[in-house]
Formats: C-alpha cells, structure tokens, sequence
C-alpha cells in the first residue's frame, strides 16, 4: 500500500516549508547585516548574487532526482536546466560586482594567488559550473553520449557543491554565521540524496 | 680496587661532561648561522599592494578616527630602530572603499621605530576584516602588509616591517 494522498500532501508542505525557511532566512539575514551599510552598490549585488546563487544550488539536486513534491519529472528536469542557467548568471553577477569594487582582489582570485583561501575555492566551483552549463548546452551538438555526460555531469556536481559550501563558510562577510552553515549543511545532504537516489534508481533499473 | 672505581667514576661523569657539552655546542652550532645573517626582512604578504594609491600624504589621523593602525619599522641583520620612515596605510572602513583616496593616509615612525595612526574601524571586505600597509619611500626595499584581524570587532590592527637597505 503506498502512501495516503493526505501524507503525501502533509510531506510537500513541510518540503516547501523547509525549503522556503533555508533561502529566505538566510536572505533576509544578510539584509539585515550591519556590513550593508559600508559597502556600495555593486558590492552589495555582488553579496547578493553569491547569496542567491547558493539557494539555488539547493534545488538543482532536488530538481535532479525528482524530489520537489509537486511536480512531474520532465517538469523538474526542465526547471533543474533553466535554475542551472540562473546559477550561471548569478555568479557572473557576483564576481562583476566585486571586480567593480576590487579589480585586483578579483584578478587574484582568478589567477588562484589570492591570500584568502575560500577565493580559490569560489574559483574552483565556478570553473566547474561554467564547464557543466556548457556540456549541458552543446551535449547534443556534439553528440556527447547519455552515460558519459551523466558520469561527467556527476563529477562536476560534486565540485560546485562542495567548492561552493567551503567558499561560503570560509567567508566573513554579508551572511548570518547560523543560517548559512545551515543552508550549506541543507545543500550537502540534498547532494548527497541526490548521488545516492539517482544511484540506487539505476542499480534497481539494471536488476530488472 | 677503590681507586679503580672512583676513577671509572669519574670517567663516566668525565664522558657525559662531554656528551652534554658536546650536545650544546651542537645545538647552539645550529643557531651560528641564522645569528650570522641578522634579523631577517619582512617579505611582502599575498595580495599586500591591491588597492594601492602611491603617495599617500601623511596625516593627523585618517577621517574621523577610532580605530588604531600600529607597529614597528626596524632595520633587517642589526635590528636597529629606523625613525622617520613613511608608512602608508589604507583598508576598507565605516568610511569608505578600499580604493577610496579618503581611505588612504600615511605616518612617520618614531624615534623608537614605532608608527600609530588613528583611521576609521576597519570593516570585513572581500571575506576577511583586514588593513594594507606599504612602505614605499626607496631608501630600502619595498614592502606590502595585509593584517588580518583576529576579530571583526578589534579596534586595533598592529604590523611591523624589517626593512632592508637597497
């Protein structure tokens, strides 16, 4: 017997509840910083951006292995790409905002020579980003096989997220220590359910 | 038979004499070198000269104060005190950006080697509540700091520079 359609009503709320509290907090959070005050402009959308940009890669697992309550499968695929393309833009915005307000700390961080270590990191996920967004652009032009982009698109995953988290915590900036630390441990276990659920789907296809 | 004794005795305490001096000159040997070359100079720090404006004047203090920029200028091999050496400093604060001219400002050390000068309180940017110090006057060689404060809520950074002559 599967479950009731009052459970599962009940467990997309809490989903969406969850979800929601995990990106708003921290959101409203970082508004709330005293360090708003003293930064410009472009710094303060620079902030933002890599604040949004880490509450969407909350649902690109979630999206990925169906686990949105709510929504059909080919739904959460074709929302897992167009989120994957706002990533994109939002970490454009972020390092063109601090390259307005510090060239030569961003010029730094690019080169992987800055002093602080969570840039290289930062750098690191989003090289892995960029290389992810374009395999998923051009994967039927150049005719890139389903397993191997899998394979790939797996591997890449896995470096934006936790290229992603170390930036982020390592940081002392805009975010709240607490809703931050929460929303990365969110994004590493949705990560890590993601692996697992897509892994353990497949396993079960091939037995059948 | 006594004698015998007394004598090995002696000549164990003879023979750890020995090792024990022996050890101690080893490990002072050790210290020769670095004793030969003096007090080391103060290399510059990663990323040190980002935001740097050349020229920096100096100043009663930077803006409208309350935050303390401190430390020594002395000579690389002796050690010695340098008075009268520019120390130019800049951070993002309360008051301004980085590459804010209003930002930057310069002091002289002392007498003693040591430099104070009063600025704005620094403020966490790009990741890490941190000042810049240069010395760029061309009598020695050029340094650049980047402290890093052990809290976002100190209100006083300190960096000393060894300095060597070109």
């Amino acid at each position: 017997m599967g479950p009731t359609n009052a459970s599962i009503r009940v467990r997309a709320t809490i989903v969406w509840i969850v979800l929601a509290a995990a990106t708003i907090g921290p959101i409203a959070a970082a508004a709330w910083s005293p360090l708003v005050a003293w930064r410009g402009p472009a710094y303060i959308v620079a902030c933002f951006a890599g604040i949004a940009a880490l509450c969407l890669l909350l649902f690109q697992p979630l999206l990925a292995s169906g686990m949105i309550p709510g929504i059909s499968r080919q739904q959460a695929r074709t929302t897992h790409q167009w989120v994957g393309g706002a990533l994109v833009l939002a970490v454009v915005a972020h390092v063109g905002g601090l390259w307005i307000t510090s060239p030569p700390d961003v010029i730094d961080a690019l080169l992987l020579r800055s002093p602080t270590p969570f840039s290289a990191w930062g750098v690191i996920a989003m090289w892995a980003l960029f290389i992810s967004a374009a395999f998923a652009a051009f994967r039927m032009r150049l005719r890139i096989g389903l397993r191997f982009w899998r394979l790939v698109h797996r591997l890449l995953a896995t470096v934006i997220v936790g290229g992603t988290v170390v930036h982020a915590l390592l940081i002392e900036g805009m975010m709240e220590t607490v809703s931050k630390a929460g929303l990365c441990l969110l994004v590493l276990i949705a990560t890590l359910r993601a692996m697992a659920r897509v892994t353990g789907s497949r396993a079960h296809n091939r037995a059948e | 038979m006594t004698d015998l004794i007394t004598t090995r005795r002696k000549l164990i305490a003879a023979a750890g004499t020995i090792t024990v001096a022996g050890t101690i000159a080893g490990l002072s040997g050790l210290g020769f070198p670095a004793r030969a070359s003096g007090l080391a100079p103060t290399p510059s720090m990663r990323g040190g000269s980002n935001n740097y404006l050349p020229g920096a004047p100096v100043v009663e203090r930077i803006g409208g104060g309350g935050f303390w920029m401190t430390g020594t200028v002395r000579r690389a091999g002796d050690g010695a005190p340098l008075a009268g050496q520019r120390i130019q400093i800049w951070a993002h604060t309360t008051e301004g950006h980085e590459r804010d001219p209003h930002s930057h400002g310069a002091t002289l050390s002392d007498e003693n080697g040591e430099f104070r000068l009063e600025m704005p309180q620094i403020v966490p940017a790009f990741g890490q509540p941190h000042g810049h110090l240069a010395y760029d006057s061309g009598d020695f060689e050029t340094v650049f700091l980047r402290p890093v404060m052990s809290s976002a809520r100190d209100t006083s950074l300190r960096a000393d520079f060894v300095l060597k002559p070109v």
